[in-house]
């Protein structure tokens, strides 16, 4: 397990954490991140909805980008698939969320701390397909 | 004051991506790969990522999801669909493949344009059109 980090897992995790608790507790919101681009889509709710949406994306590549420049901790967002297989994920995490209502963010941390069934089960059926298509690209088909 | 509020909680959501690891898609196919346990070179991090989150989040959601007012003004929007559809199901099956093959989920992704990096805008570029057709024909109601 070479590659384990559980210290800066657990502070990173705690962060994403504060992030979801403070938004649903100031804005009344849940920090799903399919959900806040998704929506900005297809605006329906009027007032500054489509301004917080975008305010939250803008924070989340301006929290990076600040890290990385003003700070010494380092990290990299490594991608190895091919293009046609890029185009085809990237459609299908944007079809699966807006089906089944929500990705990593809103069902599996917003969700689970409401303890709410219906997300354990969304949670479950995406962990299970991600787990089930690595073992097929990387063990038995040898990497994509 | 809520914009200013969702521009904070962005930036602090992407500190956590950043520090966690999680924005690299190599980390998270690294636990994706629970079938490395046997030869040692399973990464666990992400479930440290998640009990992380869930911390200190279930706490304030607990606290928060009683209130009738969110603090800043405006109602408690919280999800009051509980049923557990064959919808819900697939669409988890579907993104979980997605997941899969890149190792990236929504929110990583939208990080991880601030490396810049093309494969990254492409993969968003998808995600969006994913979404967006998808809602074009009602699929997300």
């Amino acid at each position: 397990m070479e590659n384990f980090t559980p210290i800066s897992a657990l502070i990173g995790g705690g962060l994403i954490g504060l992030a979801s608790g403070l938004y649903l507790l100031l804005n009344g919101r849940i920090a799903g991140i399919s959900g806040i681009l998704g929506g900005l889509l297809t605006p329906t709710k009027g007032g500054s909805a489509v301004f917080e949406r975008l305010a939250f994306i803008v924070g989340l590549i301006v929290g990076p980008f600040i890290l990385m420049n003003a700070t010494e901790i380092e990290a990299q967002s490594v991608v190895t698939s091919s293009l046609p297989v890029i185009i085809i994920a990237g459609l299908l995490v944007g079809l699966g969320t807006t089906i089944g209502s929500g990705c990593t963010s809103g069902h599996g941390i917003c969700g689970l701390s409401r303890f709410s069934l219906r997300s354990l089960v969304a949670t479950l059926s995406f962990m299970a397909a991600g787990f089930v298509t690595v073992l097929v690209t990387r063990h038995l088909m040898g990497g994509m | 004051m809520r914009i200013i509020v969702s521009l904070i909680c962005g930036t602090i959501f992407g500190f956590g991506l950043y520090i966690s690891g999680m924005i690299d898609p190599q980390k998270v196919l690294g636990f994706l790969d629970i079938w490395a346990i046997a030869d040692g070179g399973w990464d666990p991090s992400l479930a440290f990522v998640m009990g992380g989150a869930l911390a200190v989040a279930i706490p304030i959601f607990q606290f928060a999801k009683n209130r009738t007012e969110a603090v800043c003004g405006g109602e408690m929007s919280l999800p009051t669909n509980r049923a557990i559809t064959t919808k819900l199901v697939v669409g988890g099956l579907l993104f979980g493949t997605g997941w899969g093959l890149v190792g990236y989920c929504p929110g990583p992704a939208l990080s991880a344009l601030a490396f810049g990096h093309t494969d990254t805008i492409i993969f968003v570029v998808a995600m969006i059109a994913g979404m967006g057709s998808a809602r074009a024909i009602g699929l997300n109601k």
